[in-house]
């Protein structure tokens, strides 16, 4: 079973890197770039169990060491 | 009086803290490793700067889950004075001892220079050596020292005397020239709300002789020590 977590920063939590990503898209000519926003993506390969039960888990994972909840917000998609 | 310094892969001012500390005390503090799951007698805890396992993650994130972290936080929670600097200060944010995070530096870029700090909060224990109001000279050196807090946590470390450095030009003004990182309201450290828990991101360890460019920190460690024998 394959679960995938989205980490991004919260709205109002400065992102430095996706500043400099916008800038450089602008400078490359891209003009319709208002703003980026850096985040990452962790793909986990569990052991086959029920759904909902390695949703929990996943849940639990962010909770204590993926996400840092008092700048990121994540979502969890279960792949199959 | 007994000290106890945190060691992670990839701590690299363990050693410094432990000359600081050594220089204040009069003997060496314990160098506890972060995979032991008890911490020995000590009457003080302290968190080195540096990469723990390579910032991976997050910086702090991994060493905050480490074993002897359990235990450090469980201390802090009986009272036992905990000093945080740099890696050290994430690391304790990440664990929940102090509140808020560290993020990216503002600029993009490791920093890594001498700033000036107001002293904000009184707090007896680990700056009683020092005047309120009065500017000292620490380094800093990070990547990710961008304190931010949600504005409901902000008011209340502003309200609650829980800031402990500002950063600030020579003469004390809170200028944003003057901060090295964009941290909000310039802060560079702050203190838990009991008050026996202290992260900042600058380093007292690295002043502690004319050699070495400044004593700022020699006082600091003397005080510290001192108040708490």
């Amino acid at each position: 079973m394959k679960a995938r977590v989205y980490i991004s920063l919260k709205n109002g939590v400065l992102d430095p890197q996706g500043k400099a990503i916008s800038h450089s898209l602008q400078g490359l000519g891209f003009k319709n770039v208002l703003d980026a926003r850096q985040g990452k993506t962790i793909d986990l390969d569990l052991k086959d169990m029920d759904r909902a039960a390695a949703e929990a888990e996943v849940e639990k994972m962010c909770q204590q060491l993926l996400a840092n909840t008092v700048i990121e917000n994540y979502t969890i998609e279960m792949l199959d | 009086m007994k000290a106890a310094v945190i060691v992670f892969p990839a701590s690299n001012c363990d050693r410094d803290l432990k000359v600081a500390l050594a220089q204040a005390m009069g003997r060496d503090p314990d160098m506890v490793w972060h995979g032991d799951s008890e911490l020995p007698e000590t009457d003080l805890i302290a968190i080195p700067g540096g990469f723990s396992y390579g910032d991976y993650l997050r910086a702090g994130a991994m060493a905050a889950n480490s074993p002897i972290m359990r235990e450090v936080v469980k201390k802090a929670q009986a009272g036992t004075p905990v000093l945080a600097i740099c890696n050290g200060f994430q690391i304790a944010t990440e664990t929940g001892m102090l509140p808020g995070a560290l993020l990216r530096n503002a600029g993009q870029k490791f920093v890594c220079r001498d700033v000036d700090l107001l002293i904000t909060a009184r707090n007896e224990r680990f700056v009683g050596g020092f005047e309120q109001g009065e500017v000292v000279r620490f380094p800093v050196a990070h990547h990710d020292g961008n304190y931010y807090a949600d504005e409901e946590t902000l008011h209340e470390l502003e309200g609650e005397g829980q800031v402990a450095f500002k950063y600030a030009s020579a003469e004390g003004e809170l200028t944003d020239a003057a901060n090295p990182n964009g941290s909000l309201n310039n802060i560079a450290g702050i203190y838990n709300k009991a008050g026996n828990v202290l992260g900042l991101m600058p380093h007292p360890e690295r002043l502690i002789s004319e050699e070495l460019g400044g004593t700022d920190g020699k006082r600091f460690f003397d005080h510290l020590v001192n108040s708490i024998v």
